[in-house]
């Protein structure tokens, strides 16, 4: 009955006229910035968290407009895949194998009233999995000492580097700059600054906004300056638009599995989405056999990754709310925004501030029919902002990122800092060195050094008191595991590519 | 193959300088068992192999833009950094039209509609963040006010 109570605090939050519109205007922005070619949830949110400041809203607001962005982008990112060809980003690169075909079968609308269903279906389940698994999971995590979440945070790290790139190497480099970054300015243990080259700029370290905005946002600037904009036309025409309910009801199998698929995947730390379409969408077609006709225009493997991605966007939320360890990406991004507005996500989240918590879940619940309705009936306006050009689009992004930077931190230092992690984050992605790494790092650095600290006191400096407890052995494990994993199964089971044509 | 031999130095010799660096931080007067070095110089230790690591196992090269294309995104970094430099002082309007203006010329090579995308971004931008979010903006440089 506790779950009652609490939903209906966070009902009474999340149905108060402001959070409401929050949530709305979020979905609607998410959407956009989902079916905008070459943006996807990260770049999304990270683009609105200047945003968020410059507004002046309180915790829970911000939460809920940046989920619903989060969801939002996770729903409209489909646009883009199946009229384009474009992905917004990773997770939706598995809609394109079968979106796109279908849409050139001049099935545009099906598949697009298909995987907006599909991914309704996955959000759906996956924040009632949210629901259910969170305060089971805080509860675990009380008896987290030190050393278990210094194991945790090394955990993110292996999985993220390990199951989710295709470079461990590269993976690992990326943490290393990311962690390297957040030892930069005024060490909490001696008050000493550290790796500053005598810079008073850097003695309060670099902000981690700063980085990220650089990173995803400017980052994308040069890339849509290198492809000269080319990407920005549109790819198949969208005719009337049907509900094909015969597909949804067949496949209704197919989105539940991948939905439970996506959101396991999701609550992995470090995983995240792209891992949850890619597993939804090779089992399906493993299922499928023979039978399928998967890569040609399939609606199975449209509705599978769709579902598969969004249940595990859902998911994600899991460890980045209980745990404090971002699951993905844009959970990262999330973590940031929470940390900057001096919320500590993790267990005591749930016991000190449950109207944060709970208002965040009811909101999503809310967010889900909004979005149904917004990506069902009112898909062709979505359509239309499709056609926006990149060259108005992208010096927005940058004036934006510019403005919301210097109103949030008054420096024309942060201002060229974001411009070099900019340039910084194109040519890391041009030699495939993932980002989500460096951010992860630059969030989790500080914490996990204490962290360390904490545990050689508690040790009186015995290294092995960091694998004295059951749990942190577990977590160490499992580290291992994922990192070293992928180098066995990656000879079966490769990440297939985009397909052009 | 070179890219990433490139990629790979790059971050050995960085690795190798925040190693150095960490030998000088100064300890706290009375340190705990950790210390302020051990943790950084843990990170330049992995960051050293996995630089190694890229070096002696390096991809393909990913498709680098032509030169002119390369010149571009350089210019439009530097266009960005004077931007940041002159946005404090000089106001919001002028700069932005500039900024916008370059960077739109750089996806689309099309003067007329660059220089209106600069106009109405800059123009509309203040607006929303003057008005709308009533963020501090000051829209003319010092010398006009």
């Amino acid at each position: 009955m506790d779950l009652l109570s609490n939903l209906s605090l966070g009902f009474s939050i999340a149905l108060s006229p402001e959070t409401l519109l929050l949530a709305v205007i979020g979905c609607f922005i998410g959407t956009i910035i989902g079916a905008l070619p070459g943006l996807g949830p990260s770049n999304g949110v990270a683009i609105m968290i200047p945003l968020v400041f410059t507004m002046k809203l309180d915790a829970t607001a911000a939460l809920v407009l940046l989920t619903a962005v989060y969801y939002g982008a996770m729903y409209g990112g489909r646009i883009s895949s199946i009229l384009l060809n474009i992905p917004g980003d990773e997770p939706a690169l598995m809609t394109t194998l079968d979106g796109y075909p279908m849409a050139k079968q001049g099935k545009a609308g099906e598949a697009l009233v298909l995987s907006g269903v599909a991914s309704f279906v996955g959000a759906l389940l996956a924040t009632i999995g949210l629901m259910l698994l969170a305060p089971i999971l805080a509860r675990i995590a009380y008896n987290f000492g030190p050393a278990e979440y210094f194991a945790l945070y090394v955990l993110a790290f292996c999985t993220l580097g390990g199951v989710a790139s295709n470079n461990q190497a590269k993976a690992a480099l990326a943490a290393m700059i990311g962690l390297a970054i957040a030892m930069v300015g005024t060490d909490n243990a001696s008050s000493f600054t550290r790796f500053t080259g005598g810079t008073l700029h850097l003695a309060d370290g670099i902000d981690f906004l700063v980085a990220i905005v650089g990173l995803f946002a400017v980052a994308e600037v040069f890339f849509f300056i290198e492809s000269h904009g080319k990407d920005s036309a549109i790819g198949v025409k969208l005719g009337k638009v049907i509900i094909p309910w015969g597909d949804i009801v067949r496949t209704k199998w197919v989105m539940l599995r991948c939905s439970v698929i996506g959101f396991v995947a999701g609550v992995l730390p470090g995983a995240g989405a792209s891992l949850g379409s890619f597993l939804a969408y090779t089992s399906e077609k493993a299922i499928a056999g023979k039978s399928g006709n998967f890569g040609k225009g399939d609606p199975r493997g449209v509705a599978a990754p769709e579902a598969g991605n969004n249940a595990a966007a859902g998911g994600a939320l899991v460890p980045m709310l209980t745990l404090g360890v971002p699951g993905s990406g844009t959970t990262a991004v999330m973590l940031a925004v929470l940390m900057t507005l001096n919320i500590t996500p993790g267990p005591l989240l749930f016991t000190e501030r449950p109207e944060v918590v709970w208002g965040l879940i009811a909101s999503l619940l809310i967010a889900n029919f909004v979005l149904l309705f917004m990506n069902v009936p009112m898909v062709k306006i979505f359509v239309k902002i499709l056609q926006v050009p990149a060259w108005v689009l992208l010096p927005g992004v940058t004036m934006i990122s510019f403005v919301g930077i210097y109103a949030l931190t008054g420096s024309y230092f942060d201002l060229i800092l974001m411009v070099g992690f900019g340039a910084m984050g194109y040519f890391l992605r041009k030699l495939d060195v993932p980002t989500v790494p460096i951010i992860l790092g630059i969030l989790l650095g500080g914490e996990m050094e204490q962290r360390l600290s904490q545990a050689m006191k508690l040790g009186r400096g015995d290294w092995t008191y960091l694998f004295s407890s059951n749990i942190s052995i577990t977590l160490w494990i499992i580290a291992v595991a994922g990192f070293v994993a992928p180098f066995f199964v990656r000879r079966f089971i490769r990440k297939p590519e985009l397909i052009t044509d | 193959m070179n890219s990433d031999r490139i990629l790979g130095s790059v971050a050995l010799v960085v690795a190798v300088a925040m190693f150095a660096a960490a030998t000088q931080v100064q300890e706290a007067m009375f340190p705990n068992p950790l210390g302020s070095k051990t943790f950084p110089m843990a990170i330049a230790l992995l960051m050293g192999i996995s630089g190694l690591f890229i070096i002696l196992k390096p991809e393909p090269n990913p498709d680098w833009p032509a030169r002119q294309r390369f010149g571009a995104i350089g210019f439009a970094t530097v266009v960005l950094i004077a931007y940041a430099y002159v946005l404090p002082d000089g106001g919001f309007l002028i700069p932005t039209v500039f900024a916008a203006a370059i960077v739109s010329y750089l996806i689309r090579p099309a003067i007329i509609p660059a220089i209106l995308t600069g106009v109405g971004l800059s123009g509309g931008l203040f607006i929303i963040f003057k008005f709308a979010l009533k963020l501090g903006l000051q829209a003319w440089p010092d010398a006009f006010m």
